[in-house]
């Protein structure tokens, strides 16, 4: 794991371990950089399908809900109004679509990241608390085909880290 | 004076010199280091003396029934209804803060949204109090939610209550998720910041874990931007459905088609006027006018001043459409609001939302911080005295003469009231406390972009004119 100043240098080391051949690496940093998912080839097509989907399934619910419980199951003349009034039933309908949408973007995005996860190995390295401030780091991991610990090793030092840690599994 | 606009790009959200570490320092240091001050714990007491007044003043009403309150039979809703639509009104600047400005790229919204959600939050616990307790037998509430139940029975779709239930739950569940995803990074820094084992493991455990890994982040970014593009219809749709709770009614006043849009512009006129009356006070305590600066609170009145015109704009066309209909009922019920028993209500209204309001017109005004203060107290007042005008004159007097009555509030509507007030800062006094008030790595994103913006412009900005 090595260790930046700012995000463009990350970005420089990101793109110089690519070339590299690294494939299985991580960064962290404490805000998104712009163009760092791009260079680690992380891909997120999946939320918006998810948050879609709950969407539809919500107002869906919604609405098969109101024409059920008030046209078939029990239906009950209210104000001389049709058993089925579709018009009063919208509210209720894209409320459900939007609250439905909302959980699944949010525990998706949970699901999707693998949270909660109170321990991970990076948290070994002492100096790694600083990601949530204003440090960068750029992690390999020795899972990946490439890795060797002396050669990543020096190979991060070319890279004009701060610093390069060993991180405990 | 402020330094004026530049020719390229805005005036910076942010005093100049910061880094991430010292941004992160500065607003983490408000929760973790920094000695708790005098005021804060003068000011908590007294919310919190307010709380216990809201316990008492809930506890007496299950105990008697709603008849301690001033409600009548022609005027049924009283100060319950007048203060949740005030209270959820001013949950929605928050929402329009968080989400609306993320979507149009504002990015003078950093360092406000954090409180500005938080406020929203706070606002709806509050309104969430009113309809369950001026439901007459409150215990019995569960019936307005659809579960099948041995009766065999369901809620009444076509009640705007109803769809209140749904609204409002939705709303608060979304701005909830909203509130905490924003703050999951945040917990994480002050997870790593604090020096007490405690301290770690609460801040530990609400962080979920988070380590701040690009391909997160990717997703979280993504979830951040669906969420608010999934709050704005809601925001729109909440105080739209609060405002059919009038408008579906037949009552003179109340069934005006103008209302939904009417009601949310008044929501975010009366938002915005509660968040520059928080923000005033806070950046003043904790010296975050670096974070906090006079383009905000510009930016804000300006808000105010749009929104402020649009219900101004209401205003005129409810005498108007009253007028044009030809309908005694309607004409005669906007004669009774200006000239009837409740007209000096309507007249302060008129001042306080119409009047005051233009002087931000003038840009001294708008940078004129207590003069702010000041505007956004009036008309937080304005607005309140707009709902007790909209539920009250229109009820109090309507088709059959020998229904009219006056709506006289007694003490237990007002200890209600002031109860909520109490509950909503004591909230408000704890989250600055425990909470970090401003988005730290939002704050930190932006001082990355103001520092691509000082290389794509080398030439320093102080001096430049207009």
């Amino acid at each position: 794991m090595a260790e930046f100043e700012d995000g463009e240098a990350l970005l420089r080391a990101a793109r110089a371990a690519r070339e590299q051949g690294y494939r299985r690496m991580e960064a962290y940093t404490p805000f998104p950089v712009e163009g760092l998912p791009e260079v680690l080839s992380v891909r997120g097509r999946r939320l918006p399908l998810i948050v879609l989907g709950g969407g539809l399934v919500g107002g869906a619910t919604g609405l098969l809900l109101q024409w059920y419980a008030a046209a078939v199951n029990y239906p009950f003349n209210v104000g001389g109004r049709p058993h089925a009034s579709w018009p009063a039933f919208i509210p209720v309908t894209f409320e459900l679509t939007i609250l439905v949408a909302a959980l699944s973007a949010v525990l998706g995005m949970f699901a999707l990241n693998g949270l909660p996860q109170p321990y991970h190995p990076v948290f070994n390295v002492a100096e790694f608390s600083a990601a949530s401030r204003d440090r960068f780091f750029l992690c390999i991991e020795a899972t990946d085909p490439r890795f060797d610990l002396q050669e990543t090793r020096a190979f991060l030092e070319t890279l004009g880290a701060r610093g390069v840690f060993e991180v405990e599994p | 004076m402020p330094q004026q606009q530049h020719a390229d790009g805005p005036a910076p959200v942010i005093a100049p010199g910061y880094t991430y570490a010292t941004v992160t320092d500065k607003i983490s240091a408000i929760v973790l280091t920094r000695r708790t001050p005098r005021w804060w714990f003068v000011g908590a007491a007294l919310m919190f003396a307010l709380v216990m007044l809201l316990l008492y003043a809930v506890a007496y009403l299950l105990l008697r029934g709603v008849g301690i309150w001033g409600v009548n039979i022609p005027v049924g809703w009283g100060f319950a209804i007048i203060n949740f639509v005030w209270w959820i009104g001013i949950g929605h600047a928050g929402t329009l803060i968080s989400a609306i400005l993320l979507l149009l790229r504002q990015e003078w919204r950093t360092s406000i949204n954090r409180f500005a959600e938080a406020m929203t939050l706070f606002a709806v616990a509050c309104a969430g109090l009113f309809p369950l307790l001026h439901l007459g037998r409150p215990q019995l509430f569960y019936w307005l939610l659809p579960y099948p139940n041995t009766m065999g029975l369901w809620p009444q779709w076509r009640s705007p209550l109803v769809w209140d239930v749904f609204a409002v739950g939705t709303y608060a569940t979304v701005s909830l998720m909203f509130w905490y995803v924003g703050l999951i990074p945040d917990l994480a820094t002050l997870r790593d910041r604090s020096q007490h084992r405690l301290a770690q493991v609460i801040y530990g455990f609400l962080a979920m874990g988070w380590r701040n890994a690009a391909s997160h982040w990717q997703r979280y970014q993504t979830a951040y931007y669906l969420l608010a593009a999934l709050a704005t219809p809601l925001v729109v749709s909440v105080h739209s459905v609060v405002g059919l709770d009038f408008a579906a009614g037949l009552i003179p006043g109340w069934h005006s088609t103008i209302f939904p849009p009417y009601f949310v512009a008044g929501a975010i006129f009366s938002g915005f006027a509660m968040v520059m009356t928080i923000a005033i006070p806070l950046r003043r305590v904790f010296g975050l006018e670096d974070f906090i600066t006079m383009r905000h609170l510009n930016n804000m009145a300006k808000v105010m001043l749009a929104t402020g015109l649009i219900v101004a704009y209401g205003y005129l066309i409810e005498i108007f459409t009253a007028w044009y209909s030809g309908n005694q009922f309607e004409w005669y019920m906007t004669v009774n609001r200006m000239l009837g028993p409740y007209a000096p209500a309507y007249w302060l209204m008129i001042g306080a939302n119409v009047v005051v309001p233009q002087l931000f017109w003038s840009r001294r005004v708008r940078r004129h911080v207590p003069a702010l203060l000041v505007i956004s107290i009036i008309v937080n007042v304005g607005m309140w005295l707009e709902r007790f005008i909209i539920v009250v004159t229109s009820l109090h007097r309507d088709f059959i003469p020998a229904a009219w009555g006056m709506y006289v509030p007694t003490r237990w509507d007002w200890a209600l009231y002031v109860g909520t007030i109490g509950l909503f800062f004591a909230l408000l006094f704890l989250f600055v406390r425990l909470l970090p008030a401003i988005s730290i790595f939002e704050m930190r994103e932006l001082v990355a972009e103001s520092e691509r913006h000082g290389e794509a412009h080398p030439a320093p900005r102080a001096g430049e004119a207009v």
